[in-house]
């Protein structure tokens, strides 16, 4: 990382640190949950940012993390910090496998069959002879975790702080990854199938590989979300999960890693002002927000802030 | 001895405030206003129910223009959640800890109400006569923090068995009910209600909220002899059951749960002709009802909605359900007087003694202690006769 480059960076990161001890407690949560949503968008757009998959089904995996979570904590009394590998191998495994019939499917087709997995998850979450481990339509109530070693803050914002370590890891990781011999990879098969594998690259592996990990990231963000919320129910993840997921990338820049957070900070904050300022049509309004996005950034927020500093860059030169 | 004069000081600080008139806030409330908070669908699968949280908002604004509740004016903050759990967690949070509330009203729907129930009790925040009818809400030992409202559904599987042993101690009896939480607390009740003579039902049969009908369910039931129907299905599939049943011919004692006893939206898709002699429960005074044409309580109902809730639907029972559970709230805030604690709060809306809402049926009253955190706790047996459900019989329950 050049150093231009690390110097926003850390500033991002100090001031992530020091926000908890700035605002509330219910802001501290709410941003919480923007990391949360950060880390499952980080994971969608590996698979359809980077390697061109559309999936509608994403909500799905988060579900899955979450489920993952809340029934270890609860039935098995296993610590919470303990369920997120749980649940990242378990989707990772999930996904793969989920990945290896969709390698038949192209494009549109694929969406469609992750929607069918969106949408049948909620459901079958209901089954009831599996009712004995996920509650049925009850769910499963968790208990906050609490701050360890004495530290002075209260649970949110350890659970803060927590998340937030949790998101820098799944970032750098995410960042080594992308920008490596398989982050090319992925790039090449997005734009030209047929090239990549003349130049030897395994696509059918590569393809399947990046709809594991793109699952696992967003199950490691389904299991932190169970323990912010401390409850999960099928009700919770309906097909809207993942199409808010769809719009986050898009509206934080499709292959960029920075636009996981912008996506992220959209999809929490832009309901509610939409709720503010109309009761009797908040999703008209959050439909207003969408279009204006999409027509003054079409290159999702992360291009934009690009295309912004470049051209900055270009001024300072021709000074 | 200097601590006898520091004792005495201390005595008259101690009791000095006594003296004054008892004025003691909690956040939310002060000398001006009593902030309340709720959360509704007013987007998503279930907005149906949003009426709920706009008739309670104009009920007090109504309040407000009549000088508020001994003198303080009543701040109604509503938000949406959708009916998804973690969004109402997070409105929630934002009405306890930002909004700062002294108290939550009406949160609607046994999902959202579950999440929020441990925090609500942690944070003792109270939690007051939620819009659901599952029986875990009136559990004061383990959540003295959370109360309920309508009769629960247990209450009510009750009655229809004690119906259907006071008149047909001989009879087969077919089930079907969904499959979550809500349609087993049902079938609790009414099994409940049969004591040992379970053995009157002869199937039992569940569907899923998913299913596109429950056509085959009913053949299933036809076919299993039953000559009495206890239907535990919300509005789509009670619709479904009532035109099935009636097309297949089979004529059963049909008994339907509360939840779908609408003429609107259930009987009237189902075919009006096709459900006469329905046996259902209500506690409301039905809106669409001629028998209530002149009663006093709902003319008022009618100008209250004509003068602040004038885009809101004069046949919705909802509406008359909002106007009574604000009603009740008004009366507890009332009741409180100027003690506006969280505690005196939750001690007020536990002891009403035989309060009633003038828009419930007559002979229902309000009652709740310390141990019984229930307030409607009785209904009344009503048939369908083409037109409207008719009452009959006594007020049952408590």
């Amino acid at each position: 990382m050049s150093r231009r480059q690390l110097i926003p960076v850390a500033v991002l990161l100090l001031a992530a640190c020091a926000l908890p001890l700035l605002v509330s407690d219910y802001r501290v949560f709410q941003f919480n949950l923007v990391l949360v949503y950060a880390i499952a968008l980080l994971g969608l757009n590996i698979l359809t940012g980077y390697n061109g998959q559309i999936s509608l089904g994403h909500g799905a995996f988060y579900a899955i993390g979450a489920y993952c979570a809340a029934i270890l904590m609860d039935k098995y009394g296993v610590p919470y910090w303990a369920t997120l590998p749980v649940a990242g191998a378990v989707c990772l495994l999930v996904g793969f496998l989920f990945g290896l019939p969709a390698l038949r499917l192209e494009g549109l087709y694929l969406a469609l069959a992750t929607f069918a997995l969106g949408v049948s998850l909620p459901s079958l979450l209901k089954y009831h002879h599996i009712e004995k481990w996920t509650g049925g339509v009850q769910g499963i109530v968790i208990n906050k975790p609490e701050p360890p070693f004495g530290l002075p803050i209260n649970a949110d914002q350890w659970l803060y702080y927590f998340t937030l370590a949790v998101a820098v890891l799944m970032f750098v990781l995410a960042w080594n990854l992308l920008r490596g011999r398989i982050g090319r990879a992925l790039v090449a098969i997005r734009d030209q199938h047929i090239a990549a594998e003349a130049m030897g690259i395994n696509t059918a592996m590569v393809k399947s590989l990046a709809f594991g990990v793109s699952a696992m990231y967003t199950g490691v963000a389904g299991a932190l979300g169970a323990i912010a919320i401390q409850y999960v129910a099928p009700d919770s993840f309906n097909i809207f999960v993942s199409i808010v997921f769809l719009v986050g990338i898009v509206i934080g820049g499709l292959a960029s890693i920075s636009g996981a957070i912008y996506g992220a900070l959209f999809i929490q904050f832009v309901p509610n002002i939409a709720d503010e300022i109309s009761k009797a049509a908040p999703w008209a309004i959050f439909g207003i927000f969408l279009l204006g996005f999409v027509y003054l950034m079409p290159m999702g927020v992360a291009g934009a802030v690009r295309m912004a500093l470049a051209r900055l860059q270009r001024k300072a030169q021709n000074r | 001895m200097k601590l006898v004069p520091i004792a005495a000081l201390l005595a008259v600080a101690l009791a000095s405030p006594a003296a004054v008139a008892q004025k003691k806030y909690d956040p939310g409330a002060n000398d001006k206003e009593i902030r309340i908070g709720n959360t509704n669908p007013y987007s998503g699968p279930a907005s149906s129910y949003g009426t709920i949280g706009k008739g309670i908002g104009a009920y007090f604004k109504m309040v407000n223009e009549k000088g508020g509740i001994n003198g303080r004016k009543v701040v109604w903050i509503s938000y949406d959640d959708s009916y998804s759990p973690p969004k109402t967690v997070e409105m929630v949070r934002k009405l306890v800890e930002q909004d700062q509330v002294l108290l939550l009203f009406q949160t609607l729907g046994t999902p959202g109400n579950t999440a929020i129930h441990k925090y609500m009790n942690s944070k003792k925040v109270p939690q007051s006569f939620v819009a659901t009818g599952a029986t875990k809400w009136n559990d004061p030992r383990n959540f003295p923090w959370t109360m309920g409202f309508q009769p629960n559904y247990q209450t009510e599987g009750r009655i229809y068995a004690q119906h259907i042993l006071q008149n047909n101690p001989k009879a087969k009896i077919g089930i079907l009910y969904q499959n979550d939480d809500y349609g087993k607390d049902y079938l609790k009740g009414f099994k409940d209600g049969l004591g040992d003579k379970t053995s009157m039902i002869v199937k039992e049969v569940s569907y899923e909220v998913s299913d596109p009908t429950v056509d085959s369910q009913i053949v299933q039931l036809q076919a299993s002899g039953a000559d009495t129907f206890f239907n535990i299905t919300i509005p789509k599939f009670a619709a479904q059951a009532i035109r099935k049943a009636y097309d297949t011919g089979w004529k059963p004692t049909h008994y339907l749960n509360n939840v779908s006893a609408s003429v609107g939206s259930v009987l009237t898709p189902a075919g009006l002709e096709k459900s006469v002699g329905l046996i259902s429960t209500n506690y409301l005074k039905d809106p669409t009802d001629p028998q209530w044409k002149s009663d006093p309580a709902m003319m008022e109902w009618e100008a209250f909605m004509k003068k602040y809730y004038p885009e809101g639907s004069m046949t919705d029972p909802f509406n008359v359900y909002a106007y009574a559970v604000a009603h009740t709230l008004h009366q507890v805030l009332k009741q409180s007087g100027d003690n506006l604690t969280r505690a005196n709060v939750m001690k007020q809306a536990a002891s009403l003694k035989g309060f009633r809402p003038e828009t419930l049926l007559p002979g229902i009253r309000i009652n709740t202690d310390a141990g019984d955190f229930a307030p409607i706790e009785s209904e009344q047996l009503v048939r369908f006769n083409g037109v409207t459900f008719q009452r009959f019989g006594p007020i049952i329950g408590k």
